[in-house]
C-alpha cells in the first residue's frame, strides 16, 4: 500500500516538475514583447469599447497612446479630461486641449409640424425604412423615428420621445461617442461644441431641397431663405445647397438669429424666454 | 414534362382576375407627368420648358449618355411645368407635366392598324431606331434596351429569350398583348433576331396561359428558327437568370450577364414596342398595365399612356374601394407600395394592385424555427436566415462572402418564412451596405 | 378614401404557413402509431402520451412566464410534439414520476435553457431519453409486451425488444439464425405492424411509414434525411451481414426494430437541431446510420439510434458552417 503512494507521488512529482521547466522555456521562446505601459495606460481608460476614441476598442487605443508623438488629437470622450490627465501623467506626454462634445439632433419634424401622409408597415429600423423610401412624413432628410441611434447608445443617452416621435439626448450622460451620428441613415445627428448651462443654438433642419419643395412636407423645414446669414454679427451661419448652418465653434450664442427664421426651424435650448416676449406682454397687460 | 428551373421558386397563388380581358384604351388624360428618369442610368435631359407646344410622340427629353434613355410625349398639348414632382418612391425627380389639347401626333409616325413583317432596315439602323425610341425593359427592370442588345466585344449571341412568363401574381399585361397582338409581337421577335445576328430565338409561356401558348405556336410554325417553350407554373421563372436555366440549362455564373451564357432576355412587351418602333416609327409613349384586385369592381387591362396619374387608372378599374390597405406599383412579390396615388404611370409599370386593408398588415414576427424553408425556396442558393441574422448584427463584410450580392430579391424567402419574418427587408440592407463596401475598395 | 395608405417593402403576401401548422401535422403524421401503440399497449399508451405532453406544455408555459418573464409561447405546439415524441421514447409502463422529470429535463434543460424555440443545439426529446435512461435503467429497460387492450399499466408482463433479444443471445454465443427462430423473436410481418416489444412509437413500422407519407405530402420535412439514414443504415448492415450472416443480423431486421424508423422520420428531421442544407443534411444523416449501427453492433446498448442523432447534433453547426447549399451559378452548365 505504502509503496502505491510513494511510486504515485514520484511520478506524478516528477511530471509537474517536467511540465513546469518545458513551459518555463515555452513561455520564453514564444513570449511576445509589450510595452507594460499599454497595460497602465489601458486600466485608466474606462474599458466600454465604444469606439468614440476612434480606435478599435481601450486596448488598440492604450496601443495607440503609448506609440504616439503627442496626445494631440487623441480623446477619450468617455474618461474625459480626467482620463486624458493620466495618460498624459503615465506617459510623460501633455494632454491634448479638449472640446466637450455633445449629439445634437437636427430635426424637429413632429407629427404637428410634418403631417404623416401613409403608414409604414415594414421593419421598424431606420436603415431598412430609409432604403425604402421618404417615410412617413415625406421629407427625404427627416428622422424616421424608429430608433437605430437609441439602439446603438451604450451610455443610456438618448431616448425616443413617443409623442414627438423624434429622439431625445440626455446630455448629462452623452459622451459624444458618436455612435448614434454612425447609425443614423440620414446624417440628421451630429456631434456640436458643448456650452455652458448646456445651451444650443442650431438649424434644426437637413433638408437640402429648395425651400417651395421642402415646406410642403414640413412647417418647420429651412427654406434657405438666407434671413439668419444676413443677420448673424459673428458670421458663423452659412448657406449651401439650400440649407442653413450654424458653425458651433463661431456662434456666440447671441440668439439674433433664431427670431428671424421664418419657418422656426432654428431652435434655442436651455435658454430663458426671449426678452422681447416679455415686452409685447407688458404692452398687452397695459393696454 | 415541362421545363423549369431546378432550385428553390414557390407557389403563390395565381389570383389572374383579370386574365382573358381583352385591352381597353384608357381615354387620354388631361394632364400626364413624365419624368426624365423612368430608367436605369442618367437620367435624359429635358428639351422643352413651360409653355412649349408639343405632339403627341415628340422628343421632349434625351438620353444623356450611352446608358440613358429618351422620352418622348405620350399626347399632344403644352408644357404645363418642368418640376421636381414625387415619384413611387417619394422622392421628388425632375419631371414633364403637360397638359392635354387634343391628339396630334408627329407626322413620322405611322398610326395605321394593318401588321407590318417586313424589316428593312440593317441592324445597326435598328438599333439607332430602337435607341431613339426611348425603349425601355417594360417587364419592370426598365434597363435601356439599345444598351442590352449592344453585345460587348469579345462576347457573342447565340439566341434570344423572349420573356412571355409573367408569374408575378394578379398580372396579365403581358399575356394580354400575346393574345392581341401576336403576329406583331412576331414580328418584333424577327426585328431582335437580326440585331443580335442569331437565328435561334425561343419564347418562354407560362403553363397557366394556354391560349396564349397555343396561339404562339401556330404562328411559330410560319418562323424558321423561333420556338416556343411552356414553362412550369413557379415563381420567379420571369427572372432572367431562372428563365435563361430552364429554357438552355445553362446557369448565368455570379456576377456576370445573360450574354455571358449567349443569350439575351427581352420582355414581350418589350418586343412588341420594339415592333412599333422599327416598323411604325413609333416611340414608346404607351403600354399596357393590369388594373387589379379583389375589390375592384372593373378590373382590366388598361392601354395606357405614359405618364398617365394612377388616379385616373384606378378609377377606370372603378374607384379605389373604401377600405383599400395597400396599392401597388407592380406585382404582389417585387412591386412598390405607393405612398400616395398622385404618382405617374411610368415605361415600366406593368400593373397595379389594390390590397385591401385585411390583407395589407404583416403578421408579427416570431422566432427562426431553422425549418431552412428559406433555404429551400431561395432560387439563388443563398441561405436567408443566416443574411438576416448577420444583417440584423451588421457583419456586412461577411455577408459578401454569403453571396449576398446574387440575391435577385423576388421575395419567395419572405413568403414561405412560418414564423413570418421580414428576410428581404435585412437581405436588402446587407446589399446596400455591401455595395458600399466594394465601391469603397475601388 | 380618408385613410393613409399602407407602405412596406416587398412581398406584399405571404404563404400560409405558420409554426402552428407545421407542429400541427407532426401530430397528425404521429396519429398512425399512436393508434397502434394504444392497440398494443392500451391505456397505458394514453396514460404515458397525456402525462408527457400535459407536463411538457406545463414547464414550457411556468418557465417562460414565471422564470423568463416573456410571453408564453406554448401556443405554436412545440411542446406538444415534444411531448409526444418523448412519450414515443420510453416504455408504456414507465412510473408516471419519472415521465414529470423527463418533461422537465426536454423542456427546462434541453430546450429553454439555451433560450427556447430555435435555440436548442440538441433535440429535447432525445436528450430527456438519454437521460432517462442512464439515471433510470431498469425502468427504462423493462418493456411491456405487446397484449392488446387488457394490458394493465403497472404490472404489465414485460420482455425484452428484438434488438434486445439480439444482443444478449450474440453475448451467450447463440447464432442470428437460431435467435431469428426463438419464439420470443418477432417475424418480419409483426415487426412491421408493431406486434413487439419496445417503446410506444418505435414499435409500428407501417403506421410511422405512414406518417412519412404525410409529413411529405403536406411539406413538413424533405426526404432527404430519412431516406439517407435508412439507404445508410441499409448498405453498412448488409455489408455486415454478407460478411457473416451468422453474426450479423440482416438489413430488413435493422430497419424494422428499435427506434430506427421514428428516429430517421421523426426525430433527426427536427428543424431545429438539423442542417439548413440539402448536402449538409445528406452528411448528417449518413454520420447517424454509421453511429447507429456501430453502437447496435459493437455498442453496449442494443439501440443506438438516439446516440446517434444526439451524437451528431454537435456537429451540425460545423455542418452548417462549412457545407453550403449549391449556389445558383457555380459553374456553367450547358444544357
Amino acid at each position: 500500500m505504502g509503496s502505491i503512494i510513494l511510486y504515485t507521488v514520484l511520478s506524478l512529482s516528477a511530471l509537474a516538475a517536467i511540465s513546469a521547466v518545458v513551459l518555463h522555456f515555452v513561455a520564453q521562446k514564444f513570449r511576445v514583447y509589450e510595452d507594460p505601459r499599454i497595460d497602465e495606460v489601458e486600466h485608466t481608460l474606462p474599458g466600454a469599447n465604444c469606439g468614440g476614441c476612434g480606435f478599435a476598442g481601450c486596448r488598440n487605443f492604450a496601443e495607440a497612446l503609448v506609440k504616439a508623438e503627442t496626445l494631440d488629437g487623441l480623446n477619450c470622450p468617455v474618461g474625459g479630461e480626467s482620463v486624458m490627465k493620466e495618460v498624459a501623467r503615465i506617459l510623460g506626454k501633455e494632454a491634448g486641449a479638449q472640446v466637450p462634445m455633445v449629439a445634437v439632433v437636427r430635426c424637429n419634424g413632429t407629427p404637428e409640424y410634418r403631417p404623416r401622409t401613409n403608414v409604414y408597415d415594414g421593419v421598424k429600423s431606420c436603415a431598412v425604412a430609409h432604403l425604402l423610401y421618404t417615410g412617413e412624413g415625406g421629407c427625404p432628410t427627416g428622422c424616421l423615428g424608429y430608433g437605430d441611434c437609441v439602439d446603438v447608445c451604450q451610455f443610456d443617452a438618448i431616448h425616443m420621445d413617443p409623442e414627438t416621435g423624434l429622439p431625445v439626448v440626455t446630455d448629462d450622460k452623452c459622451t459624444a461617442c458618436g455612435a448614434c451620428v454612425k447609425a443614423c441613415p440620414r446624417n440628421i445627428i451630429e456631434l456640436r461644441k458643448k456650452n455652458k448651462k448646456d445651451r444650443k443654438i442650431y438649424i434644426a433642419c437637413v433638408n437640402q431641397e429648395k425651400g417651395a419643395i421642402c415646406i410642403k412636407n414640413c412647417k418647420v423645414s429651412c427654406i434657405a431663405c438666407g434671413k439668419c446669414v444676413k443677420v448673424c454679427p459673428f458670421d458663423a451661419i452659412t448657406m449651401e445647397n439650400n440649407l442653413a448652418y450654424i458653425d458651433a465653434e463661431k456662434c456666440r450664442l447671441c440668439r439674433k438669429c433664431a427670431p428671424e427664421c421664418p419657418t422656426h426651424a432654428i431652435l434655442e435650448i436651455n435658454f430663458p424666454p426671449p426678452k422681447a416676449a416679455e415686452t409685447t406682454e407688458a404692452k398687452e397687460q397695459s393696454a | 414534362m415541362l421545363r423549369t428551373f431546378k432550385k428553390g421558386g414557390i407557389h403563390p397563388e395565381e389570383n389572374k382576375l383579370t386574365a382573358g380581358k381583352k385591352i381597353r384604351v384608357l381615354p387620354v388624360p388631361e394632364m400626364v407627368h413624365l419624368p426624365v428618369i423612368q430608367h436605369l442610368g442618367m437620367p435624359a435631359r429635358p428639351l422643352v420648358k413651360k409653355g412649349d407646344k408639343v405632339k403627341t410622340g415628340q422628343l421632349i427629353a434625351e438620353a444623356d449618355g450611352f446608358v440613358s434613355a429618351n422620352v418622348h410625349s405620350p399626347v399632344s398639348g403644352t408644357v404645363s411645368k418642368v418640376d421636381l414632382m414625387m415619384d413611387a418612391g417619394g422622392y421628388r425627380k425632375m419631371t414633364i407635366s403637360i397638359q392635354t389639347e387634343g391628339d396630334e401626333w408627329m407626322e413620322e409616325i405611322d398610326r395605321t392598324p394593318q401588321h407590318k413583317p417586313d424589316i428593312n432596315l440593317q441592324p445597326e439602323e435598328i438599333l439607332k431606331k430602337i435607341a431613339a425610341a426611348g425603349i425601355v425593359g417594360m417587364g419592370g427592370a426598365t434597363f435601356p434596351t439599345h444598351v442590352k442588345l449592344t453585345i460587348p466585344r469579345g462576347r457573342k449571341a447565340e439566341s434570344v429569350i423572349i420573356n412571355g412568363v409573367e408569374c408575378e401574381p394578379f398580372l396579365t399585361s403581358d399575356h394580354a398583348l400575346m393574345l392581341e397582338k401576336g403576329p406583331e409581337i412576331f414580328t418584333g421577335i424577327k426585328i431582335l433576331m437580326k440585331v443580335l445576328g442569331v437565328n435561334q430565338a425561343f419564347v418562354g409561356i407560362e403553363a397557366n396561359k394556354p391560349d396564349a401558348i397555343k396561339l404562339f405556336r401556330d404562328l411559330a410554325m410560319r418562323h424558321i428558327g423561333i420556338s416556343v417553350v411552356p414553362l412550369r407554373v413557379k415563381y420567379p421563372q420571369g427572372g432572367e437568370k431562372q428563365l435563361i436555366k430552364a429554357v438552355t440549362g445553362r446557369e448565368v455564373p455570379s456576377g456576370k450577364l445573360p450574354i455571358d451564357v449567349g443569350t439575351v432576355v427581352v420582355n414581350v412587351g418589350t418586343t412588341y414596342a420594339i415592333y412599333e418602333a422599327v416598323q411604325k416609327n413609333k416611340p414608346l409613349i404607351e403600354r399596357v398595365v393590369t388594373v387589379t384586385g379583389k375589390q375592384l369592381p372593373n378590373a382590366g387591362n388598361f392601354l395606357v399612356r405614359i405618364g398617365t396619374p394612377i388616379e385616373k387608372l384606378i378609377e377606370a378599374a372603378g374607384g379605389l374601394p373604401q377600405n383599400t390597405g395597400k396599392v401597388l406599383y407592380g406585382g404582389p412579390m417585387m412591386g412598390k407600395a405607393l405612398p400616395s396615388t398622385d404618382i405617374p404611370a411610368g415605361k415600366g409599370c406593368s400593373g397595379i394592385l389594390v390590397m385591401p386593408l385585411e390583407e395589407s398588415r404583416r403578421r408579427e414576427m416570431k422566432v427562426c424555427i431553422r425549418c431552412a424553408k428559406c433555404v429551400q425556396a431561395c432560387p439563388m442558393g443563398l441561405e436567408p436566415y443566416l443574411l438576416m441574422a448577420m444583417s440584423e448584427r451588421r457583419y456586412f463584410d461577411r455577408m459578401e462572402n454569403e453571396r449576398v450580392m446574387d440575391c435577385i430579391e423576388c421575395g419567395s424567402c419572405s413568403y414561405i418564412c412560418p414564423s413570418d419574418r421580414p428576410l428581404l427587408d435585412y437581405i436588402r440592407l446587407g446589399k446596400s451596405e455591401v455595395n458600399k463596401i466594394i465601391r469603397s475598395r475601388k | 378614401m380618408n385613410q393613409k395608405l399602407i407602405v412596406s417593402p416587398s412581398p406584399h403576401i405571404s404563404g400560409d404557413y405558420s409554426i402552428r401548422k407545421l407542429m400541427m401535422h407532426v401530430v397528425i403524421a404521429l396519429i398512425p402509431a399512436f393508434l397502434v401503440s394504444v392497440w398494443f399497449f392500451g391505456y397505458a399508451a394514453v396514460l404515458v402520451t397525456a402525462i408527457s405532453v400535459a407536463s411538457c406544455v406545463l414547464f414550457e408555459y411556468i418557465i417562460q412566464r414565471f422564470v423568463m418573464k416573456v410571453k408564453p409561447t406554448v401556443d405554436d405546439g412545440s411542446a406538444v410534439v415534444t411531448g409526444v415524441l418523448l412519450a414515443f421514447n420510453v416504455p408504456a409502463n414507465l412510473p408516471v414520476w419519472i415521465i414529470i422529470l423527463g418533461a422537465l429535463v426536454a423542456i427546462g434543460i434541453a430546450k429553454m435553457s439555451f433560450g427556447g424555440l430555435g435555440n436548442n443545439p440538441f433535440n429535447p426529446a432525445l436528450v430527456a431519453r438519454v437521460f432517462l435512461l442512464i439515471s433510470f435503467p431498469v425502468q427504462m429497460t423493462t418493456w411491456p409486451l405487446p397484449k392488446g387492450f387488457e394490458t394493465s399499466y403497472a404490472d404489465a408482463v414485460t420482455g425484452a425488444t428484438p434488438l434486445g433479444i439480439l444482443k444478449e443471445g450474440i453475448r451467450n454465443g447463440s447464432s442470428v439464425t437460431e435467435l431469428m427462430h426463438a419464439s420470443a423473436m418477432p417475424d418480419y410481418q409483426q415487426l412491421f405492424i408493431g406486434n413487439m416489444g419496445g417503446s410506444l412509437g418505435e414499435i409500428a413500422a407501417g403506421a410511422l411509414l405512414l406518417g412519412f407519407i404525410y409529413l411529405l405530402w403536406k411539406r413538413v420535412i424533405t426526404w432527404h434525411i430519412p431516406v439517407t439514414i435508412i439507404l445508410t443504415v441499409a448498405a453498412f448492415t448488409t455489408i455486415l451481414w454478407l460478411v457473416n450472416p451468422s453474426r450479423y443480423a440482416d438489413p430488413l431486421f435493422h430497419l424494422l426494430t428499435g427506434g430506427l424508423l421514428l428516429g430517421a422520420i421523426y426525430m433527426a428531421t427536427d428543424y431545429v437541431t438539423s442542417p439548413m442544407s440539402i448536402p449538409g443534411m445528406i452528411i448528417y444523416a449518413i454520420g447517424i446510420g454509421i453511429v447507429t449501427v456501430v453502437i447496435r453492433v459493437w455498442g453496449a446498448y442494443p439501440e443506438g439510434v438516439s446516440f446517434a442523432i444526439l451524437f451528431m447534433n454537435a456537429f451540425v453547426p460545423l455542418i452548417n458552417r462549412y457545407i453550403k447549399p449549391g449556389r445558383f451559378g457555380e459553374e456553367v452548365r450547358h444544357a
